[in-house]
């Protein structure tokens, strides 16, 4: 790339004979971006991308004079050998469930200190039980939002397709949706579909079972058309696709955008009739966190009441802060498809962490079928 | 008159010494960031995790999905290469034609959008190709049906050559500028057809600028990871992309290096080719 | 050949080029128009805005990476260009034998794939302990502009003759007043456009960024990057309208600038 551009410039320059060279030099302009100096430290917080109301940032900084440095990523593939790796230091991380296990495992996370984050009592006691499943003592995480994995369809394209709503997983496998369908561009979404698809747990370590959900995967392949992360949300507001594999969390906002921009179709979401994924992403604090007390506060900021209102009303993806559940309006308390009744999760799983040797198997048969 | 000149040689032995130095701090840097870097991805292409020699990361390109990455980045930068080989010349020799002031305003043209950023130019194509891009709009317009563009390997290819077809251009342009009016005419006035002198004459002269914009383009095209991700889909997986994922998701390192390794022979392999048929360095840039 | 065969010709090529034109313009062209038009749908004309340029320049993550991305350029291009054109004059006084060498190491980064180079540099920083952001992507982009340097003032420094050198020590000038007074000028325009190349190159670059950039830093190339993985919005078009224009202003006033020496 480099030498092709100095081809460039220099038949530019030959061109032109570019001796004037004047203004292309010029010193940066000194723009008035950053807020500069205060005094509480910093705060360097990696999150999923648009999973916070950035109001809610402004408003940390202004309470504690700590100045917030906010990064997003997309998957936790992708969070994960950043934090390994070191040579980029966050200090409070919000992974999912069996990531969290993997950092725990591999003694990546530092405890917290709880009598910094008193408002840990917010949190419905419910999901810190949950929790418990990859930090049995609660000792390195707090909850931050939970929710499902499901299908959003357009109802008005499937229609024009004649084909009817999607119930089940196994609807991603239908012909007729050719070039219609958005999966989920990371490894363990995308065969915890095939393998729910195939009636196995999303936690098999079976590489039987596996192999079975990469071909499933390969025949899918010329259905689908494109493995997405974030992008979903806006590509099936544009009708870009029938159907998405979508977190519960994204519905409520792409209803009211459907609404504001006045188009003539409606999306739904279904929860599949196989059973789902249930997951909970949660604030941890790494071991090589250069300002762990800001974190706490970070942690704790984010667990009061309104705040966490604030910041769902947001985001909407459904907050365990029973605090601010209770100040939210009855009707969307009994919002079925944003705060799911337990009892429809019943053959949902929660994502565990299966050890390295078979991270390495998902991640070689998910490059099979990407390669296919 | 003897002392004078022996005094002049001395200093001028001394400045030589001191003009070496002036390399001094650049030798130092490149020794930092170049040379120990690339010794740190032979030496984590060439272990595994516990530190330990092993040849598996390399021999891991023979394995069917890395195969197919590495084959599909093979095919599609070929393609690339001759699609703006053959977009390429013919306007090479138009613009060779051209008058100065003509020509220049052409160049100019020419380069303009490649100043622009390069994720920009491919975020256009995006644009244009997607389901409910522009193009399909057209086709809308004039009750066609709606085609499937982006996420093939045509919008890689699409992608490539809108990226690198300038570098194949102004090569194959300047070798050309080169040559000699006289000899195109002595061989037209011995009776030489178009298409004869075009073999004879214009290729083997201008051979030097096209080796050098088939490398140009070639090996951009054939390690790109960014073109592939954002005009593919993530469908469509080129060996630059199995890299990057080594790296960025998989934190397999060893493995990442040991393909980048391989990669790097083929770069290799290509200079050398390079190398051969350029040997005046007259296609090269400088 | 007859006249009219020739202008069917010239008919031709005309067609030619503006097909290649129409090629290299559509893509920009409908992003601009895109930028102004107040629906988000790439289809449907949704009335003039300029609401996604109030937007853009309101964004904080946009300006920030914009002063970065400038600010690295100028920097990595300034220190390259003075350890450049150092190195430059150093090597060229050498002998064949060390001189290949030197000039050996100075492609390496410029034949080798550029995904290579920013993983193998981001391992050298995880190596060394540096840790990621602004300084490892400084350090990168000096890193793959000194060869751009070297290699604009070696031709020039070929071309400069010794004797003048000599002849200003000779009438009493030390080295370094010599070397400003009577070297310097002569391959002035070498290093002014090695510098320029240095600063493209670094404004151009992701790749490289994208394995050594750092915490809450972004180039404008990184932001994009992610942006447009999340789904394009159109103050991305405002962006490149803004840059196109930029980079046709900046380059029609080169050119049209008075010329002081030929490159």
């Amino acid at each position: 790339m480099k030498k092709k551009m100095l081809v460039l410039s220099i038949a530019a320059a030959a061109a032109f004979a570019l001796g004037g060279c004047g203004g292309s030099g010029t010193a940066p302009e000194s723009s008035g971006g950053g807020s500069g100096d205060k005094d509480g430290g910093e705060l360097y917080v990696f999150n999923w991308g648009e999973y916070i109301d950035e109001d809610v940032i402004t408003q940390f900084e202004e309470e504690t004079g700590i100045t917030v440095v906010y990064d997003p990523f997309e998957t936790n593939e992708e969070m994960y050998p950043i934090i390994e790796a070191g040579a980029v230091t966050y200090d409070v991380v919000c992974p999912s469930d069996y990531m969290i296990q993997k950092m725990l495992e591999n003694d990546l996370l530092a405890e917290i200190n709880f009598d910094n984050v008193p408002n840990v009592d917010q949190i419905d006691p419910d999901y810190m039980k949950m929790s418990q499943a990859f930090d049995p003592e609660n000792k390195y995480s707090v909850p931050y939002c939970w929710g499902t994995v499901g299908i959003l369809y357009n109802t008005k394209r499937l229609e024009e397709l004649g084909v009817e709503p999607p119930t089940r997983w196994a609807d991603l496998w239908d012909e007729r949706l050719s070039g219609e369908i958005l999966m989920q561009d990371s490894v363990r979404d995308a065969f915890m579909v095939a393998l729910k698809k195939e009636g196995f747990s999303m936690n098999t370590s079976d590489e039987g079972e596996l192999q079975q959900a990469k071909q499933a995967l390969i025949d899918q392949k010329p259905l689908v058309q494109a493995y997405v992360i974030d992008q979903v949300r806006d590509k099936m507001i544009g009708g870009e696709a029938a159907v998405g594999v979508i977190y519960s969390g994204e519905m409520l906002y792409i209803q009211e955008e459907v609404a504001s921009l006045g188009l003539d179709y409606t999306l739904e979401y279904v929860l599949p009739e196989e059973g789902t994924n249930l997951w909970l992403d949660s604030w941890v604090i790494p071991k090589n966190a250069a300002n762990k007390e800001n974190a706490e506060k970070w942690i704790n900021f984010l667990c009061r009441p309104e705040i966490a209102k604030a910041n769902f009303e947001y985001i909407t993806y459904p907050t365990p802060n029973k605090g601010a559940f209770e100040l939210l309006d009855k009707e969307m308390q009994e919002n079925q498809a944003v705060f799911p009744e337990r009892e429809a999760l019943w053959n949902s799983e929660v994502f565990s962490y299966l050890g390295d040797e078979t991270d390495a198997i998902y991640n070689r048969l998910w490059k099979e079928v990407k390669s296919n | 008159m003897n002392r004078e000149r022996k005094a002049f040689s001395l200093t001028g032995q001394g400045l030589s010494l001191g003009k070496k130095l002036l390399a001094g701090p650049y030798l130092v840097w490149m020794t930092g960031f170049i040379i120990i870097p690339l010794v740190l991805i032979v030496y984590y292409g060439l272990t595994d995790k516990n530190g330990a020699f092993t040849l598996a990361n390399i021999t891991a390109i023979a394995t069917p999905e890395h195969v197919k990455a590495l084959g599909l980045s093979l095919v599609l930068s070929f393609i690339s290469t001759v699609i703006c080989l053959v977009l390429a010349y013919p306007l090479a020799m138009i613009l060779r034609r051209r008058g100065v002031g003509q020509k220049s305003f052409i160049v100019f043209l020419f380069i303009l959008p490649m100043w622009m950023n390069f994720l920009l130019r491919t975020l256009a194509w995006q644009t244009l190709l997607e389901k409910n891009g522009v193009i399909n709009g057209i086709l809308g317009l004039l009750h066609l049906p709606a085609q499937n563009l982006i996420n093939t390997p045509g919008a890689i290819i699409f992608g490539m050559v809108y990226n690198f077809l300038p570098f194949m251009v102004l090569p194959v342009y300047n070798v050309l500028c080169k040559i000699d009016d006289n000899t195109v005419n002595a061989a037209r006035d011995l009776g030489a057809s178009p298409f004869q002198t075009l073999v004879y004459i214009w290729l083997p002269l201008s051979l030097p600028g096209i080796v050098s914009g088939i490398t140009m383009v070639f090996v951009p095209a054939l390690t790109t990871f960014v073109i592939s991700n954002l005009l593919g889909g993530s469908k469509i997986l080129l060996i630059g992309n199995v890299i990057e994922q080594e790296f960025m998701k998989g934190s397999n390192w060893h493995q990442g290096s040991g393909l980048s390794l391989v990669l790097m022979g083929f770069i290799l392999i290509s200079m050398a080719l390079i190398a051969k048929y350029d040997k005046n360095g007259e296609g090269s840039a400088f | 050949m007859t006249r009219a065969k020739q202008l069917i010709r010239r008919v031709w090529q005309d067609f030619y080029l503006v097909f290649i034109m129409a090629f290299l313009y559509a893509p920009i062209v409908t992003m601009m128009v895109l930028s102004f038009n107040a629906s988000k749908s790439r289809t449907q004309w949704g009335g003039f805005t300029l609401s996604w340029y109030t937007q853009m320049f309101a964004s904080r993550n946009i300006i920030n990476a914009l002063h970065n991305t400038l600010l690295i350029a100028f920097l990595s291009a300034l220190i390259a260009t003075v350890i450049g054109t150092a190195a430059a004059i150093g090597i060229s006084s050498m002998k064949a034998v060390p001189k290949t060498m030197l000039m050996g190491i100075t492609n390496i980064p410029m034949l080798n794939a550029d995904i290579v180079t920013g993983i193998s540099l981001m391992l050298a920083f995880i190596a060394f302990g540096i840790s990621m952001g602004f300084q490892t992507i400084l350090i990168s982009h000096i890193t793959f502009n000194i060869p751009y340097v070297i290699l604009s003032v070696m031709p020039k420094l070929k071309q400069t003759s010794r004797s003048t050198y000599e002849a200003a020590m000779d009438l009493g000038a030390g080295p370094v007043y010599a070397f400003f007074k009577v070297v310097f000028p002569d391959i002035l325009p070498g290093v002014l456009s090695g510098f320029l190349l240095a600063f493209t190159m670094s404004l151009d670059d992701f790749i490289i960024t994208h394995f050594t950039r750092g915490a809450g830093i972004n180039t404008l190339s990184t932001l994009i990057y992610s942006e447009v993985r999340r789904g394009i919005r159109p103050s991305m078009y405002a962006l490149s309208t803004v840059i196109f224009v930029t980079v046709l202003v900046l380059l029609l006033v080169s050119n049209f600038a008075p010329r002081r020496k030929e490159a």
